[in-house]
């Protein structure tokens, strides 16, 4: 007791410091907050070029970022401890929804995604709630046992990853079901699961990986991954997306063509330009240095994340945390890496600048969760 | 739970926690050093590559067809005009459902099954992206208002304006300066494909076809910026194309006309040439056809009705039409046989309806049964006596009829830009051993003297033949081109693939010149009815052309065969005598005589060119 109480006490220092601060008391990291607020002034310049300079997509967005960070700000109201109890539950409520997606879901272009609320209520989809549940859910259940964890305790958490990717990747959504599975992944590396379950774990995927090629797959997933190996193969079908996309970053060259001035995308050469792809408008228009500067953007953000992860009270706040900030990183790994033809297109957008409200309240949602831990502090840990 | 917390280690659970950490620090790094690489290469070491296809994206070199020189008559009328058309097209990347999109443009207007058949085939060639596929053309101006007020419902559906050829004069000119239609693989891969990366249309026939290079002209290009739906948003750069030369032709429209009128709706064939320029006044065949069909596409069921019509209007009567010169030779063999000393202008014969050679018991009979009684060279072209022809023929012998018929442009293609004449036929030994296998037999001889057996002529040869005679024997080459825009005009088109005919002694031209005026105007000339009542003097020569043998024995009784068994009748002549300003071949099918229905079109025209000429001379 005494010792432990001696290593929280750092800790406790800035907590009283910081308690001094409006921020603090509105549970809010400035740091954090701050750095947001650039990448979403950042998202909006982007997004008006790339939406073909239209204020109608701005100001929609606008609504949608006032929306999100006002969820990012309850959340943040809310103590970590709240998150924790209610984690097996909004885990249930979030399985049970998308159970219900797969029966009584509605969708378009093929998939289900969305399902539709009694009594007037806005369509949901509870696969976005999920990317906060599943870490939530797994921090939850590993933060009460023995760390790192054990093998029957890191089958359960695979399980009860498997189940909610197993019910999003039939909707079919790739993208969030990679999302989720990595958010769920990262909470058992934090936790401090064995190198060796890592390593025979890869080996098991790998060799799991010709099955859901036959089985699990949908065509048109295959088709992107094929257009992804040799996207020249059809240059107008499916492959065309990424060759214009490849075209539109390489030809922005070192400092870019200038706002509204990239061909690919104010010509509409540029598919999704505004969604999924918008980061190769950035990259034409902005070059190679906007880019990198986003990135670094991207990395400020990742890093006070992990900072938050680190300073957390205890394992539960750490390794969600730690999950979260990570799968942020996995937005922009993927997303970024998807456009610039080095991983296949999987629908996942670039965080807080591709045009959409559902990934922007969720990822808002994340960093309250974040702000959370981080703001509700205790003078002794429990 | 409690039993849990006792035995978690909090130190060492951070210590991991911290190391992991570390570990997701160098994977945030390490995956954004990896984006960085891609990023890198992408941008500065493959930029110059992106950047071209970047540009090839949105910039587009497009070829921008030269309008086609016009084609004018002697006088400037015009002959060939371009005239803006308007299509109904579809762009296929546009249109979800091909099929739908023709049923929604066939609420709006007429399309037939044929035009859909045609539609679909010209869908399977090869065409640029974006590039429209024509269903219908030459809308009238209701159906492009139709179209245009449904516009925003049609998608992948436009009018196109383009510029396609009219004659104006439809078939009174087709067979003289033919037509363009769309061109299709097989041209593309003979011409020049950048110059014609633009030109829907290319000569097919006659005019059309010989001066394409000149009349096509050079093709322009401009680079366009295009957005992804291949809209055009501005032109960065233009060259404009250089339009075809105009070309003049000697072409006389109203010497056309009253040739096609005088034909009437007879087959036959009239081709009149300017002895001095070689000049083709008029080149006519009827029936004709109108060439307007062909421009954008004839349908089949037209195509089929012109192409099986027993009346063959597609055939160019006058330089494909190969027929039997007749006595319209005779006065070229009777100038031969006086200067080959084969006869005398004062040798006279008796001529009793019959001709027999020794040992032949053949009889060659003239075309007057009982004869004409004694008969010199003179009157034996006069009243066109066969019998002192066949005579003359057997003491001409063939290689000396042929070498005459020959310098006169018999058994060739002298024209210099109608590439689609035929030779005709000009008999000699050798062509009859290698084609027939026999030797040339004496009785050969005496049907080539008439112009029958085994010669075969077209009215253009027989029109520039006349020519030549009316000359003197002096040779210009037969030309339908007058002048091309940007060259002077003159015989700098002209090649010289003939000789002039030498006479040993000249006055002969003037004796068969004479002769044939006499024709004309003589007492017993076989075209004296159409001499008759002229304030200048022609000079002329009739001619019959068998259709079917009559065998020995029978006679030629025009009532008894059937219209299409009966001779054709031909007529050549010029005018004036003194001064020859024209020269015509007229050939009418089944005519009968020469001299009922021939002669009179070749008066016809003589007196319209020539009272013009003198009309012109007058206001001067």
């Amino acid at each position: 007791m005494n010792q432990d109480f001696l290593r929280q006490m750092p800790g406790a220092e800035t907590h009283l410091k910081q308690s001094q601060s409006l921020a603090y008391r509105l549970h809010l990291d400035p740091i954090l907050l701050g750095l947001l607020l650039v990448l979403c002034a950042v998202g909006l310049a982007i997004l008006y070029s790339a939406s073909g300079q239209s204020m109608v997509h701005v100001e929609k967005q606008l609504v949608r970022f006032g929306l999100a960070f006002f969820v990012m700000f309850v959340f943040a109201q809310l103590d970590p401890i709240v998150y924790k109890r209610w984690s097996p539950w909004l885990f249930g409520l979030g399985l049970l929804a998308l159970l219900g997606v797969l029966f009584f879901g509605v969708g378009a272009k093929g998939a289900q995604r969305w399902l539709q609320l009694p009594g007037g209520l806005p369509r949901v989809q509870p696969s976005e709630f999920m990317k906060l549940v599943v870490p939530m859910m797994v921090a939850w259940y590993l933060s009460s046992r023995y760390l790192p964890p054990s093998l029957k305790a890191v089958f359960v958490v695979l399980f009860l990853i498997f189940v909610p990717v197993l019910l999003i990747v039939k909707q079919p959504d790739l993208g969030t079901s990679i999302l989720i599975a990595a958010s769920g992944i990262f909470v058992l590396m934090f936790a401090g699961i064995s190198w060796r379950l890592v390593v025979g774990f890869g080996v098991l995927v790998a060799s799991f990986a010709p099955i859901m090629w036959m089985f699990v797959m949908r065509e048109y997933q295959k088709q992107r991954v094929l257009t992804f190996l040799d996207p020249e193969s059809d240059p107008l079908g499916s492959g065309w997306n990424i060759i214009q996309s490849k075209t539109a970053i390489g030809s922005g060259g070192l400092w870019g063509k200038g706002w509204l001035e990239g061909t690919q995308s104010q010509l509409d050469f540029l598919p999704e330009s505004h969604t999924d792809f918008i980061i190769a408008v950035c990259a034409e228009e902005f070059g190679f240095v906007g880019v990198l500067a986003l990135l670094f953007l991207y990395l400020l953000i990742v890093f006070r994340g992990l900072f938050i992860a680190l300073k957390a009270q205890d394992s539960y706040g750490r390794i969600l945390a730690g999950s979260l900030t990570l799968t942020f990183f996995v937005y922009i790994f993927v997303n970024i890496g998807m456009v610039s033809g080095i991983l296949p297109v999987v629908g996942v957008p670039l965080p807080l600048v591709s045009y959409g409200g559902t990934s922007a309240v969720t990822l808002m949602a994340a960093f309250g969760v974040l702000m959370s831990i981080h703001t509700h502090r205790k003078m002794l840990s429990r | 739970m409690r039993s849990d917390r006792r035995l978690k280690d909090s130190n060492r659970e951070k210590r991991i926690y911290a190391f992991r950490t570390i570990l997701a620090v160098l994977f945030v790094l390490g995956l954004t050093f990896a984006l960085v690489l891609r990023l890198y290469h992408l941008q500065l070491m493959n930029y110059e590559h992106f950047q071209t296809l970047s540009d090839k994206n949105r910039m587009q070199l497009q070829p921008i067809a030269p309008n086609r020189g016009l084609i004018y008559d002697r006088n400037g009328v015009l002959l060939a005009d371009n005239k803006p058309i308007f299509s109904v097209a579809i762009v296929p990347e546009y249109s979800k459902d091909i099929d739908a999109s023709i049923a929604s443009i066939q609420t709006i207007i007429d399309i037939s099954p044929e035009h859909i058949k045609r539609f679909k085939k010209r869908l399977q060639r090869s065409r640029r992206p974006y590039q429209s596929v024509i269903l219908k053309s030459k809308l009238n101006e209701q159906e492009i208002a139709r179209i245009e007020v449904r516009r925003h419902e049609l998608k992948g559906i436009e009018v196109q304006a383009e510029l396609a050829r009219f004659y104006p004069l439809s078939d009174a000119t087709a067979h003289s300066i033919g037509y363009v239609g769309r061109i299709n693989e097989k041209e593309l891969g003979k011409v020049d494909a950048q110059n014609y990366s633009a030109t829907n249309y290319i000569g097919k026939l006659g005019v059309e076809r010989f001066y394409e290079a000149e009349l096509h002209g050079q093709v322009g290009f401009q680079t366009v910026e295009t957005n992804a739906s291949n809209r055009i948003l501005r032109v960065l750069e233009r060259i404009s194309p250089i339009p075809g030369r105009d070309i003049s032709l000697h072409i006389d429209s109203n010497l056309q006309n009253i040739a096609v009128e005088l034909l009437g709706k007879r087959r036959g064939a009239v081709v009149a040439i300017e002895p001095s320029t070689g000049g083709i006044l008029a080149l006519v065949s009827t029936p004709s056809y109108d060439p307007n069909l062909f421009v954008t596409g004839i349908d089949y069921k037209s195509y089929s009705a012109l192409r099986d019509s027993l009346d063959l209007p597609l055939f160019n009567r006058a330089l494909k039409g190969q027929y039997p010169p007749g006595s319209t030779i005779k006065p070229i063999v009777g100038l031969g046989g006086l200067d080959s000393a084969a006869t005398t202008r004062t040798f006279s014969m008796w001529d009793d309806g019959k001709y027999q050679l020794k040992n032949d018991e053949r009889i060659y009979r003239d075309w007057k049964r009982q004869g004409h009684g004694r008969m010199n060279l003179f009157s034996a072209i006069t009243q066109s006596c066969d019998i002192y022809f066949y005579d003359l023929a057997f003491k001409m012998g063939v290689d000396n009829m042929a070498k005459y018929l020959g310098s006169f442009g018999f058994g060739r293609n002298t024209v210099l830009d109608i590439s689609e004449a035929r030779d005709g036929l000009l008999p000699t030994r050798e062509w009859k051993r290698a084609l027939k296998g026999r030797a040339w037999y004496p009785g050969d001889s005496l049907n080539m003297g008439i112009g029958q057996g085994f010669m075969l002529s077209t009215p253009l040869q027989l029109a520039a033949a006349t020519a030549m005679m009316a000359n003197r024997g002096r040779w210009v080459q037969p030309a339908l081109l007058k002048s091309i825009t940007g060259e002077a005009e003159g015989v700098r088109h002209r090649k010289v693939v003939m000789q002039d005919v030498k006479l040993k002694n000249n006055e002969d031209w003037d004796f068969i010149i004479g002769a044939m005026s006499e024709v004309m105007h003589g007492k017993r000339g076989t075209a004296r009815g159409s001499g008759s009542r002229a304030s200048y003097r022609m000079a002329g020569k009739t001619g019959t052309a068998q259709v079917v043998g009559i065998k020995q024995g029978e006679k030629y009784d025009a009532e008894a065969l059937s219209e299409r068994n009966r001779d054709h009748a031909l007529f050549i002549g010029f005018a004036p005598v003194s001064d020859p300003q024209i020269a015509v071949a007229v050939i009418v099918e089944n005519g009968g005589g020469g001299s009922t229905s021939a002669a009179p079109v070749a008066r016809a025209m003589f007196d319209e060119w020539i009272l013009k000429l003198n009309n012109e001379g007058a206001d001067k």
